[in-house]
């Protein structure tokens, strides 16, 4: 059908909008209405992907009118990765969401769902278009229902954090607008592809050199690349957990997405590599991405926190590929989006699930948790592997390909970063380990401890999504050389 | 000296957009009180908003809407006589995100306030890290 594309990013709109309304008619129906819509969502984004694998990318004329004038989706082996990937964690985290949504937000759950799937939606418009400015207006329709998204949770700082990143998500986004003005001053045209045609051979015009620092200056912001990261933290520890769940993998890395998507196909390698020589000071920049991630990361005592300080890490790694300059770090820059998603979601999933137990998740509370929970401990054990990079897990090879583009570029920092960072990890969460599988649990339950623990796991449709997510990380590790080669190489062809 | 005057003069509206726009910013950076930094935060999207309209302006230029009588004995419309619309609009729906997020921003000001019964920053970071 060759509405897919549209339908992608519609259909989970209009579910959004109609769980909206029955919240005041019936409140039940919210649900399947969301999960509805977010599954033909899916569904449309694997249909596309296949296509776009078969026969090439797909041009999608919003309202029938033709590009340069009219907007367009525009769906390549990039994109169709990444819609793939941000459709089946949305629809998935639904699915494990129906239990714990209502012990955590109460009788809010249907307007929930219905700002859950407006911000779908943003996210997948971003993804999908062809337009800069549709961009910017789908990036803020995923930040305004982000930020009402944080400010759900923890009713002491819940707001105050929200308020916060409020501030940074607006300056990010003006930044990028204004770097659009600054295109669209020179060029007279929004469109992408357009845009990349008439600037090409304008090397030496400051307008299109304020155009670039702005936009990118603009995308770092939101997808928090060190200096820029105060945000974040805080903003995905006190929002609720069936949010920072899928906020955590998902909007930082399809803001790295637009990134690589504005590097490739709006400005071009040649104009950032060989006209303004910037790949060095950005590997720096990275580089200390990396490195203070990993260390700020080691002083959380609260586990959500932590791992938001490793996703800040984490940027670092796709920022320093992709900056790289050669083909072997955008392979792995682009390979380690896929990877970080599937990690990052299984390490909340699994913190959803403790969140759901023992309410808080300060690293003291986790005692004894591996007899208490073994289930979820397996998926976190799998996840945090993937992390700090044990071979058979998929966050190995993006890794390896990182650390091969570093050295062909002679970024021997840059690598090294890359391993110190792994053995942070190790050392962040083995330190979690020891908490939960050798120290005893609370006193509450010291009558039960001779012998047998009592299991309390959460429920079975939180786990069977758990289960699943861990596991896709050693399938994608086992088929990443698949993964390389249909999708990434011919895209970088 | 005069050269510079003249730089300034002639591109006046960049600079109008650039200080108001740094008035926005410093309104959000250094200011105490939550209101204020919000409103800081929509003088830095109005700056934004202003600096799309004015690169839409021409001179002696007329509204776009090209009536009958412009067309009429086989005239010629010509684009110079005409402002860009295009800018215009796409402000519009910048507008509309300017509009939401302060109307946003507001209300979460009232429940911080409503928590914690003040609004100013550093009695709201002591109020917190007592907790």
């Amino acid at each position: 059908m060759e509405n897919y594309p549209v339908l992608i990013v519609v259909a989970p709109f209009i579910s959004g909008l109609l769980a909206g309304l029955f919240v005041w008619i019936e409140k039940r129906l919210s649900y399947p209405i969301v999960l509805t819509g977010l599954f033909i969502s899916a569904f449309s984004a694997i249909q596309v992907l296949i296509q776009v694998i078969g026969s090439g990318p797909i041009q999608y004329k919003l309202g029938g009118w033709s590009p340069p004038i009219g907007i367009e989706y525009r769906v390549d082996l990039l994109n169709a990765m990444v819609l793939c990937l941000v459709s089946g964690v949305a629809f998935l985290n639904l699915i494990a969401s129906y239990r714990s949504a209502e012990k955590e937000i109460g009788d809010r759950t249907g307007s929930y769902y219905a700002v859950y799937n407006l911000f779908m939606t943003g996210l997948l418009g971003v993804t999908i278009t062809g337009d800069l400015f549709n961009l910017y207006v789908l990036i803020e329709i995923t930040s305004l229902t982000s930020y009402a998204q944080v400010a759900m949770g923890d009713r002491d700082r819940g707001p105050l954090a929200s308020l916060n990143y409020v501030f940074i998500g607006v300056i990010g986004a003006s930044f990028y607008l204004l770097g659009v003005g600054y295109l669209y001053m020179y060029t007279g045209s929004l469109n992408m592809a357009d845009v990349a045609v008439l600037i090409k051979g304008s090397q030496g015009s400051s307008t299109v050199l304020v155009a670039f620092i702005l936009c990118i200056l603009g995308i770092w912001i939101k997808m928090a690349l060190f200096p820029f990261h105060v945000w974040l933290p805080n903003a995905y520890t006190y929002s609720p957990v069936i949010f920072s769940r899928v906020v955590a993998p998902l909007m930082t890395k399809v803001m790295v997405y637009v990134m690589i998507r504005l590097m490739i196909t709006v400005f071009g390698y040649d104009y950032i590599f060989n006209t303004l020589h910037l790949s060095d000071a950005v590997v720096w920049l990275a580089t200390i991405a990396v490195l203070a991630g990993g260390v700020m990361a080691l002083a959380q005592k609260n586990l959500k926190k932590m791992l938001c300080y490793i996703i800040v890490s984490e940027i670092g790694y796709m920022v320093g590929g992709a900056w790289m300059g050669n083909q072997l770090g955008m392979t792995g820059s682009i390979l380690h989006i896929l990877n970080d998603v599937l990690m990052t979601f299984a390490l909340f999933l699994a913190v959803g699930n403790m969140v759901y137990r023992i309410e808080k998740v300060d690293i003291t509370d986790l005692k004894g948790l591996f007899g208490k929970m073994p289930w979820t401990m397996g998926g976190f054990v799998l996840a945090a592997f993937s992390i700090i990079g044990v071979p058979p897990t998929c966050g190995f090879f993006s890794k390896w390909y990182l650390i091969l583009g570093a050295l062909e570029k002679g970024a021997y920092h840059f690598a090294a970063a890359l391993i110190i960072s792994s053995l942070i990890c190790a050392v962040l969460f083995f330190k979690v380990f020891e908490i939960c599988f050798f120290e005893s649990g609370s006193p509450g339950h010291e009558h039960s401890s001779h012998g047998s623990v009592v299991i309390e796991e959460a429920p079975v449709s939180m786990l069977i999504i758990s289960g699943l997510v861990s596991l896709s990380l050693i399938v994608a590790g086992c088929y990443s050389g698949t993964i390389v080669n249909t999708i990434i190489l011919p895209f970088l062809k | 000296m005069s050269e510079l005057l003249s730089l300034v003069i002639a591109k006046y509206n960049y600079w109008l957009y650039v200080i108001l726009m740094m008035i926005g910013l410093y309104g959000m950076i250094a200011k105490n009180n939550l209101i204020k930094k919000v409103v800081g935060m929509n003088i830095f999207q109005t700056a934004i908003i202003l600096f799309y309209v004015s690169i839409g302006y021409k001179t002696n230029a007329s509204i776009p809407i090209i009536t009958t009588a412009d067309t009429a004995h086989g005239a010629v419309v010509r684009a110079a006589d005409y402002i860009n619309p295009l800018t215009s609009c796409l402000m519009l729906t910048a507008i509309v995100v300017s509009v939401a997020t302060f109307g946003y921003a507001m209300a979460l000001a009232v429940r911080i306030y409503q928590r914690y019964q003040t609004l100013e920053e550093d009695e709201l970071r002591m109020r917190l890290s007592k907790e």
